[in-house]
């Protein structure tokens, strides 16, 4: 590869790119301590059903295990933890407006649930 | 051979061609390939479409005054005179990591070039991805004729639950689907030695991407339907 000019490279495949560093190779021991923790984590989530944790803490173990598990998918199976911060953050910023639209319907669906809730009290049964 | 300059719009016109050099030319901001890259922006519009619905279903789910089916019932397996929550939605969820992490493995065989390894790697992702279809079909059909589910209605509680449950794990059974056909294409490429005489294993890591993408999805319905 090394001594092949850039027009070559260039021709080879249209998608080289001179930024383009070789790819960092990783051993194969981080792919496996990545998946284990996975399955922690997992069975962590399977736990908090399996032991009947409700309300609150409930949710709130079980975004926290999801939130960690995404991280480990996102930063190492999908190497973003390695890709230069402008491509990094032109991906895992946009998704973050999902949250705006998650607050906006989390309000608007529990004024539903309030009036739907002060109406069928009403309503004679 | 004449020596006059060429302006801009001579070298580069403005049609097809142009629109390719545009898209193709050396000004760059994202220092990847150009196949990640799309690869990346096209997992980003598909997070919105799963972000959506996750939403959509947190939003239904709150304005119900009838109470929400309970998961662990409705998904709970008879095993051996007992019912096991979640129990086939545990072993589905260790099918799909498990061919995450092969997936994994393949991406770096390939940046080692090594053939038949990244080829063997990729065809078992392929087969964890088939073995989850296959059990989502028998959930499915579980729910359906057992337990007498539907889009519009149900036993278990809020009439909404089917119409949700069936849409999002089905939009993602699909693009598991999808990623088996995806891979398995890949796998034989790999095997046939097409990226050995390109002397580039990039597509096999692009084709990762998508399918960690849909182990990514598959993490938060896990979370957001299933356990919540």
């Amino acid at each position: 590869m090394s001594n092949m000019s850039e027009q070559e490279k260039h021709f080879k495949h249209p998608s080289f790119y001179p930024g383009d560093a070789p790819e960092t190779e990783h051993p194969f021991s981080l792919y496996i301590s990545v998946w284990i923790l996975l399955f922690v984590l997992s069975g962590f989530s399977y736990m908090v059903d399996y032991m009947n944790v409700e309300g609150y803490l409930r949710w709130f173990l079980v975004t926290v295990f999801a939130f960690l598990k995404a991280g480990l998918v996102v930063g190492v199976f999908m190497h973003m933890a390695w890709e230069r911060m402008a491509f990094l953050y032109a991906i895992t910023l946009p998704p973050l407006f999902l949250l705006a639209l998650a607050g906006i319907l989390a309000v608007d669906g529990a004024f539903i649930y309030y009036i739907r809730d002060l109406f069928m009290s009403l309503t004679p049964s | 051979m004449s020596s006059q300059p060429v302006s801009f719009e001579e070298s580069v016109p403005d049609n097809l061609k142009g629109l390719v050099s545009d898209w193709s030319s050396d000004v760059q901001t994202f220092k990847v390939r150009w196949s990640k890259a799309m690869m990346w922006i096209f997992l980003v519009s598909d997070t919105f479409i799963f972000g959506s619905f996750l939403s959509a279903y947190m939003a239904v789910r709150l304005t119900t005054t009838v109470p929400w089916p309970n998961t662990s019932e409705v998904f709970a397996l008879h095993v051996g005179g007992s019912d096991i929550p979640l129990l086939l939605i545990a072993i589905m969820t260790f099918i799909l990591i498990s061919s995450s992490g092969t997936m994994a493995m393949a991406v770096t065989s390939g940046y080692k070039k090594q053939r038949v390894k990244t080829g063997v790697l990729i065809l078992l992702t392929a087969l964890g991805g088939l073995a989850f279809v296959g059990m989502q079909m028998f959930e499915w059909s579980k729910l359906i004729f057992e337990e007498g589910i539907r889009p519009w209605g149900n036993e278990f509680g809020a009439h909404q639950f089917g119409g949700f449950f069936f849409m999002i794990t089905g939009f993602h059974g699909l693009h598991v689907s999808i990623g088996v056909i995806y891979l398995t294409t890949i796998a034989v490429r790999v095997l046939q030695g097409r990226y050995d005489r390109l002397d580039d294993y990039q597509i096999v890591e692009v084709a990762g991407l998508y399918w960690h993408f849909v182990d990514l999805v598959w993490i938060f319905i896990f979370a957001f339907f299933y356990l919540w």
